[in-house]
């Protein structure tokens, strides 16, 4: 029986670079939801420092790097990317696949955050938003979880049905910045 | 007149642009203004109600006069401040509110009725009768009265909108910005420096003064570089702060290229007109600077007739005469600068007139002590002023004059929060209060310091105080050495006289509007505003409000404090609403969310339909259908007889996990979720906390502490929201955790007759009565993928949904359908969705609309009595279930007629159709191929006791009146064998 084929989110509408700056998707990798039960904070963290070297990050904040890392998702949750969670962390957190719920892109370019300027209402002065630094917030009219992974590039998450409007909207805001010379 | 030798900070380079269908020639940092004026070009507007020639009056963004259109056609710009606009090479300028051009402009006939026109006049004369308003007179007056227009076509020009963050924010570039800015800065605090005109420098720009043995100008350009070095300083230019909000926000216009040629490049194609900014900032200073104010007196609106300020301004930096014989007239020591920087640049001064006894003398110029301009001569340009003074009228011959009546600290941002100016007795002019915006400082000339030592220092102590707050703490800069001159000034608002006395040009107001107002006891300074229109709109009063309140004042017998301000409202300069909405345009509107089938749909040949934010199917045209009903029959009868299959991923998803799990459900749900069998699936309803139905939808049991719950579409956010009150505030106690999973999973209805047999063909699992009997739901694999199937129905046909992860949403669509169509069945859209749904008597959110009940559904049966949940006890109010309130029921023709339709409404036959015999009204139609006649829903008051009778249907927005006959909302199946065959 022949296999389904899968498709990214982005397929087909990047990378896309306009000046110096660069906007392409995230290779798929699995996502899990990982959100404590009560009291389960410190234990959960210690599990997954045991099996993935990671803790469970504080709010705004990610923890690990490179393979895997946990970001900070909203209220009691985070998403652990890379790794297929270990199994027993789910005696402390309740474990959901989100790998295919949402669409990963990354910005590059100096000043990416003068693209990041048109888009959401965060603070992203260097100083302020730091490398691991991460916020949900809103880019335009969507919902998204945005990170600055490193002096000069951004990770940016929304739902997967929104990635046409996610690749349009920041497309528009780097030719704007770029047109600026 | 151009002088050589005078001017800074201009290029070399000749620029050619026209206006009015001229050309001429500026040079490189020429404004259109100062660019006119340098070719003598006086008249360049026609005054908004009375059409009077007007000239420049102002070097600022305060200029109510020279308002322009530049460019044309879509990407024209109306009401430009000439005095705002850079010119470039080809830039295409003309005047506004004239015709057939500015010279000769026919309207002007409103002047010679200017006695007939007066304040007031619309209101007293337009009244009756009065559909006459709308139909003639107002159309009439917008033609008449008015400024530019739009092109009527859409604007192709590009527009942004921004966020910045900063420490300090400085707003004005004056001595009072520039030393706020460098304290700021040196204090190494991040600083933004927004300057609203192309340059920084504020008044240092247009003054001949030193600071520290420098020409002004020079420590000004100086201060700027080294601003412009620091990484920690952001420097905005031609960007005015336009508001001041709540906690430390403000808004900004930045004009981006207005300047600039039109894009002929691929890279500037996307460069913004405007960028429209949010500033958040931990503190701010203001260093806006001050207005100069006009002085009423009569006829002193002639091109010709500048602000004193002005004047200087535009020959100190742009080295621009504006007139050969100048005359100054003044109230006040300031003035008198600009005769004395005319008379070193060798422009003639015939005198000036002060209205003081005790104005200083001058050196080179007579100075006519305890004088008023009192009238003028000139029609297209000022020819002569006539000078009251104890020696009686003289007329001096003059084509240029020079007015100061004062300087009116720029206090508009510190009012943005509801902040009162308070009047300062010594200056004549209102001063900021401290403390009315937190956060925020004031200094220099808006805080009514207008020496520029003191603005200096001012600036200085501004922003160490406003970083003192932050926690930082800024050593203030060596205090350059700068002119301490006094301010001296003698009130002088109205000079008394024969003829129209002008307080503001932009809306056409006098003196005599002003005190007409009083008389007819529009007496509140709020009302003489509304009354007369003084202050309104784009130019909020900049030059004539406070002269205007003094002479109210005057007419009612009270001071100045007494009478008050009008409030001064954001935004400080007009703002585009294309700026304010950039991104918002077309598509921009909203976000668009696409299916995984989105792609193949389209291949199909779909016609999509909005739901929401997403975008669905709503029918797949085959050959040989031209209309969408065909279409949709066809659909429906492919499941009814066959198999179809539906995306239906857009349906909200929420993956509920841990031990009360079943708690939350069994709150949340009216009926019981905690006794439900693991790999069952059981339909649910959901109150609001006022009793009436929230949501409905299925939730499936993959776990002992595992739930997946589907909302509508329609509510997915909705209920989303709701779980996390219930849990945050309700039952914090509850250990539970759930997250969206709509765009993790693809899931597809599969329904008809046949649907089990593609099913069982396509998985891996055998799915059979006994392994997936109605309702059943479990893991499954699907040509090697790991999903999920569902047994369960929106159809009434024996059905399934199944759900792979997203990334398989394409391939698994294709092949459902491939199989689909072997089976002689194929893809169903929205449309046929409808039909198969009302058929059953299902409902959507045309039906749970927020004013319905359980009790009107005929589902008061799914409240569990066996336990309590959200809503349930104002579900039981008195009133929630009478019996002649509105319930579900079918209709189906009764008449000749057969065209019945959503939102119609429902009465008795034999009454008359008006509000007071409603019986309700029809919340979904659609045709039913199955039947062969119109079906729909409705909500019939005492629905259930009206089965088989006959109620009148009528819409009149569609013109359908026609009779029905009142069904069972169940029309197919009504015994559900169908659905578990």
């Amino acid at each position: 029986m022949d296999d389904l084929s899968a498709k990214s989110p982005c397929e087909g509408l990047l990378p896309a670079t306009v000046g110096g700056f660069t906007l392409r998707e995230e290779p798929p990798t699995t996502l899990t939801l990982i959100a404590p039960y009560a009291g389960q904070e410190a234990a959960l963290s210690a599990a997954m420092d045991a099996a993935h070297g990671l803790a469970f990050p504080a709010p705004n904040r990610t923890t690990g790097s490179g393979e895997a890392r946990a970001v900070w998702f909203g209220r009691r949750q985070a998403v652990l990317m890379g790794p297929d969670a270990q199994p027993g962390l789910a005696a402390h957190a309740a474990l959901t696949d989100i790998s295919d719920g949402w669409a990963v892109v990354r910005l590059d370019g100096d000043r990416a955050e003068d693209v990041l300027a048109r888009l959401v209402p965060v603070d992203l002065r260097p100083r302020v938003f730091q490398p691991g630094h991460t916020a949900r917030t809103e880019l335009r009219h969507m919902m998204a979880s945005l990170t600055r992974v490193s002096a000069k590039s951004f990770q940016i998450m929304v739902f997967r049905s929104f990635a046409e409007t996610l690749v349009h909207d920041v497309k528009t805001a780097m030719e704007a910045v770029a047109a600026r010379g | 007149m151009r002088i050589s030798g005078l001017g800074h900070g201009m290029g070399n380079r000749p620029v050619s642009f026209s206006f009015n269908g001229k050309h001429y020639m500026g040079v490189e940092g020429d404004t259109l203004a100062s660019a006119l004026l340098a070719n003598d070009v006086h008249l360049v507007a026609r005054s908004f109600k009375y059409h009077r020639p007007r000239g420049i009056l102002t070097a600022g963004s305060e200029e109510p006069n020279a308002l322009v259109t530049v460019g044309e056609g879509a990407a024209g710009d109306p009401n430009i401040r000439a005095t705002q606009q850079d010119i470039f090479e080809g830039l295409v300028a003309r005047s506004q509110n004239c015709w057939p051009s500015v010279d000769r402009d026919v309207m002007a006939v409103n002047d010679l009725a200017a006695p007939f026109l007066g304040a007031g006049f619309y209101y007293k004369t337009f009244m009756w009768p009065a559909p006459f308003w709308e139909k003639l007179y107002e159309p009439i007056i917008r033609r008449a009265a008015g400024l530019g227009a739009l092109s009527g076509t859409p604007n192709t020009d590009v527009y942004e909108k921004a966020f910045a963050f900063c420490d300090l924010l400085v707003i004005g570039s004056g001595p009072a910005g520039l030393m706020a800015a460098l304290t700021g800065a040196r204090a190494g605090a991040d600083v933004i420096l927004a300057e609203e005109d192309s340059r920084m420098g504020g008044r240092l720009l247009a003054e001949v003064e030193e600071i520290d043995g420098r020409p002004a100008h020079v420590w000004a350009a100086e201060v700027i570089a080294e601003l412009e070095a620091l990484d920690n300083v952001r420097l905005m230019t031609r960007t005015a702060i336009t508001g001041a909000y709540d906690q430390g926000t403000f808004s900004a216009l930045e004009r981006v290229s207005h300047h600039l040629p039109p894009s002929q490049s691929l890279k500037t194609a996307h460069r913004p007109r405007e960028c429209f900014w949010r500033i958040a900032a931990k503190a701010s200073v203001l260093a806006a600077g001050a207005i100069e104010r006009p002085v009423a007196f009569p006829n002193n609106d002639r091109p010709g007739i500048m602000t004193a300020g002005a004047v200087r301004a535009y020959l100190n930096r742009w080295g621009v005469a504006a007139g050969e014989r100048i005359t100054v007239f003044a109230n006040n020591d300031d003035a008198h600068r600009t005769a004395r920087d005319l008379l070193a640049a060798g422009v003639h001064v015939t005198a000036v007139v002060d209205s003081r006894h005790d104005a200083p003398d001058g050196t080179g110029f007579p100075v006519i002590k305890g004088a008023v301009v009192c009238d003028t001569a000139g029609r297209r340009r000022l020819q002569s002023v006539t000078v009251r003074s104890v020696r009686g009228e003289e007329k001096i011959q003059t084509d240029c004059l020079a007015m100061s009546g004062g300087w009116n600290p720029s206090v508009h941002l510190t009012c943005h929060m509801n902040g009162r100016p308070r009047w300062n007795r010594e200056l004549a002019a209102f001063v900021p209060v401290a403390g009315v915006v937190p956060g925020m400082q004031v200094a220099g000339a808006a805080n009514g310091v207008f020496s520029t030592g003191g603005a200096l220092r001012e600036g200085a102590a501004a922003a160490r105080a406003a970083l003192a707050d932050l926690g930082l703490k800024a050593q203030v800069p060596p205090l350059p050495v700068a002119s301490e001159e006094v301010y001296r000034i003698s009130p002088l608002w109205a000079v008394p006289g024969k003829g129209r006395a002008w307080l503001d040009f932009q809306n056409d107001v006098t003196v005599k509007d002003v005190t007409q107002a009083a008389t007819e006891n529009f007496r509140s300074v709020e009302h003489m505003k509304r009354y007369t229109t003084q202050g309104m709109a784009t130019d909020q009063g900049k030059n004539s409000n406070v002269a205007a309140l003094a002479v109210l004042a005057d007419a009612t017998g009270r001071s100045i404090p007494e009478t008050g301000v009008t409030s001064f409202r954001p935004p400080f300069v007009p703002t585009s609403i294309a700026a304010m909405g950039a991104g918002g345009e077309g598509q921009g509107f909203k976000p668009r969310r696409y299916l995984t089938s989105h792609a193949a749909g389209l291949e199909q040949g779909a016609s999509n339909t909005e739901v929401g934010l997403w975008y669905r199917a709503s029918y797949f045209p085959k050959q040989g259908e031209t209309n969408w009903r065909q279409s949709c029959d066809r659909e429906v009868m492919m499941v009814r007889n066959a198999v179809g299959v539906c995306d239906v991923s857009t349906l909200g998803k929420i993956d509920i996990k841990g031990r009360d799990a079943a708690r939350l459900l069994d709150l949340v749900y009216t009926n019981m979720f905690s006794t439900l069998k693991i790999g069952r699936v059981r339909y649910g309803l959901m109150l609001r906390e006022d009793g009436f139905v929230m949501d409905d939808g299925t939730t499936a049991r993959l776990g002992e502490d595992h739930y997946v719950m589907t909302t509508t579409t329609a509510a997915a956010g909705q209920v989303m929201a709701h779980l996390e009150f219930l849990t945050q505030v309700v039952r914090p106690d509850l250990d539970v955790r759930f997250t969206s999973v709509t765009d993790h999973w693809a899931q597809f209805a599969i329904a008809g007759p046949k649907a089990r047999a593609l099913v069982d063909g396509l998985v891996e699992e055998t799915v059979n009565g006994d392994s997936w009997p109605f309702m059943a739901c479990g893991e499954i694999t699907v040509k090697g993928v790991r999903g999920r199937l569902f047994r369960i129905s929106f159809s009434g046909e024996h059905a399934y949904e199944i759900a792979v992860p997203a990334r398989y949403g394409d391939a698994l669509y294709r092949a459902l359908v491939a199989q689909a169509e072997r089976l002689g069945g194929g893809a169903y859209g929205m449309e046929a969705l409808n039909v198969l749904r009302i058929e059953k008597g299902f409902i959507t959110h045309a039906e749970i609309n927020g004013t319905v009940t359980a009790f009107d559904l005929g589902m008061q049966g799914l409240i569990s009595k066996k336990k309590s949940c959200w809503g349930k006890a104002l579900s039981e109010r008195a009133g929630l279930m009478d019996e002649d309130r509105m319930q579900l029921v079918g209709l189906k023709p009764a008449g000749a007629a057969q065209d019945i339709s959503a939102g119609a409404h429902l009465f008795d036959p034999d009454a008359s159709v008006e509000r007071v015999n409603d019986l309700g009204y029809v919340t979904s139609v659609g045709f039913s191929p199955t039947l062969g006649h119109m079906i729909g829903l409705a909500m019939l008051s005492a629905g259930r006791d009206r089965m088989g009778d006959t109620v009148r249907l009528v819409d009149h927005t569609r013109g359908i009146d026609t009779l029905c006959e009142v069904v069972n909302p169940v029309f197919f199946d009504p015994e559900g064998g169908r659905v578990r065959g």
